[in-house]
């Protein structure tokens, strides 16, 4: 079946199997291997993406069902070379130690502060409870977000 | 994990994915959310031939004021329930326990009607809609009907609903000043109740709906009944397991459940009577 999904900013037309995961279409078919796949149960967050400005796991949507929607992922946050304020506040927190949960986490991250601009440390963490992070113990990326909501 | 191939048809109307179902029969399943159905593809738990996409059907996607009651259309995402102000102010038990369903992805994308349709006894929103007395709306080539929530859950995973029928709408009689109460146990964020307890108070009589308590979602009724007859919140509680037969696995053996079912269903009553 022919999809056409706008993809940080750029339409793009392809053939996919129905069967085609999200997840698999970005990363196999269109290249963008940033998103990660942390898991087969739909816990760890790791290949978290927004569909129409929302967090969602690419990895329990069927690319058809991305079908004439807009999909944000990682490699589209920075804009002109600039990182993100999450991205920077990540960096500069270091809210991150190997950084396999990153893309995903920053990706909900942004979500959250989107529907919640200003949230209590407690919001932070229940929001972002849907993310794995199996380094850091959340300390520092709980630190990140709440310094972009400030 | 990859799902097995499947054929792909997107329904835009409650109709047309009536006529999808009838054109295909046993073999062909909606996509709601996508949120029990595609981990169950994922494990090859669920082949299904056909899928009928129906995540667009945006005709029943809302959340009404129906004067005695609450509608709330089935593919209405979980999101948007636990964010909506009419639900919060006529129905705050049902924002309570949608809040707890899975995280902010899984509600981004699952709706209340795939919820329910999925006859899951470890899914949150079943307790609330027994606890209320929910009336479910179902569409099939016959047209309407109304089913009692007391009559919909029929087995492990198994509902009233026809293979050829849609769950459109879900009403919730309106409680305004009934106290209320959602209790979920579990061990780590994010994770399925290990038990759960959903209380609606009022005038005497309660709604008590068990998450994970039997191979269906279940009500209280001991429970239910001893509040009825005056008995206090603590002594109501003792009788939250009778009559179910939970499961044993990994998290919980069938007596820890039991006892969890008393002590969830007590703090439920305290907190719904407080
Ligand atoms: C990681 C994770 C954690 C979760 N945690 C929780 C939790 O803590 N508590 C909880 O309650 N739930 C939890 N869920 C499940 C979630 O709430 C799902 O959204 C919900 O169970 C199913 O809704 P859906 O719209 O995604 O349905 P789908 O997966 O699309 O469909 C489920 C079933 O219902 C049928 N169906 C769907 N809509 C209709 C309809 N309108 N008419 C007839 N049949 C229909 C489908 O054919 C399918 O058989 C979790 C899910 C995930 C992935
Ligand atoms: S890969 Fe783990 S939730 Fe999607
Ligand atoms: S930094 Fe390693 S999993 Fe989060």
């Amino acid at each position: 079946m022919e999809i056409s999904v706008k993809i940080n900013g750029e339409e793009h037309r392809q053939e996919v199997e129905p069967r085609t995961l999200l997840v698999h279409f970005l990363r196999d078919q269109i290249g963008l291997t940033g998103t990660n796949i942390g898991c087969d149960t739909s816990s760890c967050g790791a290949c978290t993406v927004h569909v129409n400005g929302e967090s969602v796991k690419s990895c329990t949507m069927f690319a058809v069902q991305a079908d004439g929607e807009e999909v944000l992922t990682i490699e589209g946050l920075a804009s002109n070379g600039e990182l993100h304020p999450m991205q920077e506040a990540f960096r500069q927190c270091h809210a991150l130690q190997c950084g396999y949960c990153t893309p995903g986490m920053v990706m909900a991250s942004v979500s959250l502060i989107q529907e919640n601009p200003n949230p209590t440390e407690a919001e932070v963490r229940e929001g972002l409870e849907g993310n794995l992070c199996r380094c850091t113990g959340y300390h520092n990326i709980v630190k990140a977000v709440m310094e972009v909501a400030k | 994990m990859i799902p097995a191939a499947f054929e792909y048809i997107r329904a835009d109307s409650a109709d047309a994915a009536l006529a999808a179902l009838a054109e295909h029969g046993d073999e062909a399943k909606l996509l709601a959310g996508g949120h029990s159905l595609i981990p169950l593809m994922r494990f090859r738990l669920a082949r299904p031939e056909v899928i009928v996409d129906v995540g667009r059907v945006d005709d029943l996607k809302y959340i009404n004021d129906a004067g005695d009651h609450l509608a709330i259309g089935a593919l209405t995402r979980h999101s948007d329930v636990e964010t909506s102000d009419l639900v919060k102010a006529e129905a705050p038990l049902l924002s309570a326990a949608t809040s707890y369903v899975g995280d902010p992805q899984v509600r981004h994308r699952g709706t209340i009607g795939g919820s329910v349709a999925h006859g899951d006894p470890a899914s949150d929103i079943p307790s609330v809609l027994l606890a209320f007395r929910a009336t479910l709306i179902a569409q099939g080539p016959g047209g309407t009907r109304e089913i009692p929530v007391d009559d919909f859950f029929q087995g492990f995973l198994e509902t009233d609903l026809a293979p050829d029928e849609i769950l459109t709408e879900i009403r919730l009689p309106k409680a305004a000043g009934a106290g209320w109460s959602f209790q979920k146990f579990n061990r780590r964020a994010q994770d399925w109740a290990i038990v759960g307890v959903s209380a609606l108070v009022q005038n005497g009589t309660a709604g008590i709906g068990l998450v994970n308590m039997d191979s269906t979602p279940v009500r209280a009724a001991a429970a239910e009944a001893a509040v009825a007859s005056g008995a206090s919140p603590a002594e109501a509680a003792e009788s939250a397991a009778i009559g179910c037969e939970p499961t044993s696995d990994l998290n919980a053996s069938v007596e820890y459940r039991q006892h969890l079912a008393r002590v969830l269903t007590r703090r439920a009553l305290e907190e719904a009577t407080a």
